[in-house]
């Protein structure tokens, strides 16, 4: 069976099974449509953490990211697992014992005012859209490269079968398509991860691999040998960062409290039945994110040394076939600055931004782009985002595993979307309708709404996928660095004191996001070409501006709640209620 | 925290608050690893550390792309089992 057979049928089988399952589990009531009736296994919610979790950046661009920075890679391996340790320490259980259904819930109740559940439901909106925006790229991709299909129709295909499941099944489908989804991606990404360790270092385990001598017969460790090639061709060490020490410091920390502060995330530990149950199930996620996150930054090494070998001083008239490919798809670019034909990979950039392509072929057969030359050697464009999705054709790994690939790389961009669909309508069918301007909404209508909303999110997240606006790629530094800014400083405050209050908590989720927004988006939206370390506050990157906005957020809210009234005894009871898991769940303040 | 309490008001008492003290003792302790294996061997002192090898990972290198992960999953764990003793032992557990 030819690999594109094999890529129909097992991206078919996956959605088969997606729309089975959510068939099987719809929501009936407004708990099941919110928070699955709150009756999820910690073990099972965990790996629907995990999907939920990891998403088309994390299978598709990650490894890829870290191929092509090393050491500096390692603020995303650090920065996205180690928040899940503030998660189940700081604020999961808690949350859970709280015991309603979204994060403004929570903002609401204990800062008692419409207004600070409204300021959340705006900060969470923001960050969920931002982040499904790449996700819907990311389907975009797998689409137009495996299937053949237009982007458009690939968006569309993706829209419907995330409706069946998030419209129809809300929290409960989403739970269950996420563990299937969980199955998809992991095994699709650690079967040609195994194959490649093995085919380089002889062991087949990825982390074991990378910290093992090359298979070829020079003795060199995978990492000494690619620090060398890489050094030899005028890029810096593979183990050696460009990012400065505050810089790497801020953007890990950012991305962490960023992660303990995404309402998709937070919101599955309100599945579980107990708030034992949410450190326990915080756990279980992050072993399962562990196995793909140990994992990637083998892949990446790997992939490196692969792309290297392979492409660099080969005539291009002898390039494999997946690079062609990859060409004919826009992600791969060759720019013959001495004319032998022959491609040198070096440090630096071949030609100026992405690749715009003439309808020309150059004299070796290379497609011609007009963007202008850049100083330097280097003649080879590629983007990153194609070392994961073209690792198995690099390899020369038989088709079913390319097939695999793209069934995992569709189920992690899936399945985060569908979570951040729900958030979203939540936000607006609970947060903003029932507890804000509608209160005397039936059980039915909120759920009626919860679909509706759910849908016309689908329908904008559908529109930025088919037209992806240029901002979006440059903002996704905004989601974590808005989360760590504005609600993790808010939730965090509401459970370790008491005295935290109404006055406090708004202006410094309010100081805290205004800071965190300005920041990035004067760097990174008004004024891009400022955006050099030497104009940075302390030297400190947009991507890891959230800390100082979090800094802001602390000392804005503590100065102002020490200047105004108290908290009324009643959220001193609430706040003293979840911090013990034993009782009934806390009075619901309606 | 420097609370002011009203045990009476907020329906604490000495045994929730002595769980709550050994709660925040134990957090310190493990957000200290924390810091240390992340922030610590894998940022600040990892160009130090990178002289010591771990098979043929530089030490530094290994701390900032495996070993915090592996530590972070420890701390977790280690929190629950924390966790469900002091909970039985002040009886504020909420198993069934």
């Amino acid at each position: 069976m030819d690999t594109q057979t094999l890529i129909y049928i097992f991206v078919g089988l996956s959605f088969a099974l997606y729309i089975g399952i959510a068939i099987w589990s719809r929501a009936a009531s407004t708990s099941d449509f919110y928070v699955a009736g709150g009756g999820v296994n910690p073990v099972v919610n965990g790996m629907a953490t995990a999907a939920d979790w990891m998403s088309a950046a994390s299978f598709i661009s990650m490894a890829g990211i870290i191929a092509f920075s090393g050491y500096d890679g390692s603020v995303y391996l650090m920065g996205w697992t180690g928040g899940y340790v503030m998660l189940a320490l700081l604020l999961a259980p808690y949350l859970r014992k709280f015991g309603e259904f979204t994060v403004p819930d929570f903002i609401g109740a204990r800062y008692y005012s419409k207004a600070a559940r409204v300021v959340a439901v705006v900060c969470l909106i923001f960050i969920s859209f931002t982040y499904i925006a790449g996700q819907m790229r990311g389907v975009g991709i797998v689409f137009s490269r495996f299937l053949d299909v237009d982007v458009t129709l690939g968006v569309i295909i993706g829209m419907a079968i995330v409706f069946v499941y998030a419209v129809l099944g809300g929290m409960k489908g989403i739970t269950y398509t996420q563990v299937a989804q969980y199955c998809v991606l992991i095994f699709a990404y650690l079967v040609p991860a195994f194959f490649i360790s093995f085919m380089i270092t002889g062991n087949p385990i990825p982390a074991l691999g990378l910290g093992s001598e090359v298979n070829d017969g020079s003795g060199m460790y995978v990492l000494q040998k690619l620090d060398l090639v890489l050094q030899d061709m005028g890029f810096a060490a593979y183990t050696d960062g460009s990012k400065s020490t505050i810089d790497v410091f801020c953007i890990t920390a950012a991305l962490m409290i960023g992660t303990a502060g995404l309402p998709h995330v937070i919101v599955r530990f309100f599945t579980v039945p107990k708030a034992s149950d949410a450190r326990r199930s915080a756990g279980w996620a992050l072993v399962f994110i562990a196995l793909l996150y140990t994992t990637a930054p083998a892949v990446g090494a790997f992939a490196r040394l692969n792309f290297v070998e392979t492409v660099n001083e080969t005539p291009y008239s002898q390039a494999p076939e997946w690079f062609t490919n990859w060409e004919d798809n826009g992600l791969i670019a060759f720019r013959d600055r001495n004319g032998d034909g022959v491609m040198q990979y070096r440090s630096g950039d071949a030609i100026v931004g992405a690749p715009v392509y003439t309808e020309e072929r150059g004299p070796s057969g290379e497609r011609l782009t007009e963007n202008a030359t850049p100083p330097g050697e280097n003649e080879v464009y590629v983007d990153r985002d194609i070392m994961v999705l073209a690792n198995p054709e690099i390899a020369q790994l038989p088709g079913w595993v390319i097939a695999l690939v793209a069934a995992g790389g569709l189920a992690a961009a899936l399945s985060t979307a569908a979570g951040l669909l729900l958030v979203i309508s939540a936000g607006v069918s609970h947060d903003l309708l029932k507890k804000t301007f509608r209160p005397n909404i039936s059980e039915k209508g909120e759920l009626l709404a919860a679909r509706v909303a759910a849908s016309a999110a689908i329908l904008v997240a559908g529109y930025l996928g088919v037209y992806p606006p240029g901002w979006v790629a440059q903002v996704v530094a905004f989601a974590f660095g808005l989360a760590a800014a504005s609600l993790f400083p808010a939730i965090f405050l509401g459970i370790f004191t008491k005295w935290m209050n109404r006055e406090g908590a708004i202006a410094g989720m309010v100081s805290g996001l205004a800071f965190t927004f300005l920041y990035i988006g004067w760097f990174k939206l008004w004024a891009p070409e400022s955006n050099v370390e030497a104009n940075w506050l302390l030297g400190i990157s947009p991507e890891g501006i959230g800390v100082i906005g979090m800094v802001i957020n602390f000392a804005v809210a503590i100065t102002v709640a020490k200047m105004t009234a108290p908290t009324p005894p009643d959220v001193r009871r609430l706040v003293a209620s979840i911090r013990v898991p034993k009782g009934a769940e806390t009075p619901h303040m309606h | 925290m420097n609370e002011t309490e009203n045990d009476a008001e907020t329906g604490e008492s000495a045994h929730s608050n002595a769980y709550w003290k050994a709660n925040l003792k134990l957090l310190t302790v493990l957000f200290a690893i924390w810091f240390a294996v992340s922030f610590g061997a894998g940022v600040l002192f990892r160009d130090w550390l990178d002289q010591f090898m771990i098979g043929g990972y530089p030490l530094g290198f290994w701390f900032a792309q495996q070993g915090s992960i592996y530590v972070f999953i420890a701390l977790i764990f280690v929190y629950t089992f924390a966790m469900r003793r002091l909970e039985r032992k002040y009886g504020l557990s909420d198993d069934d």
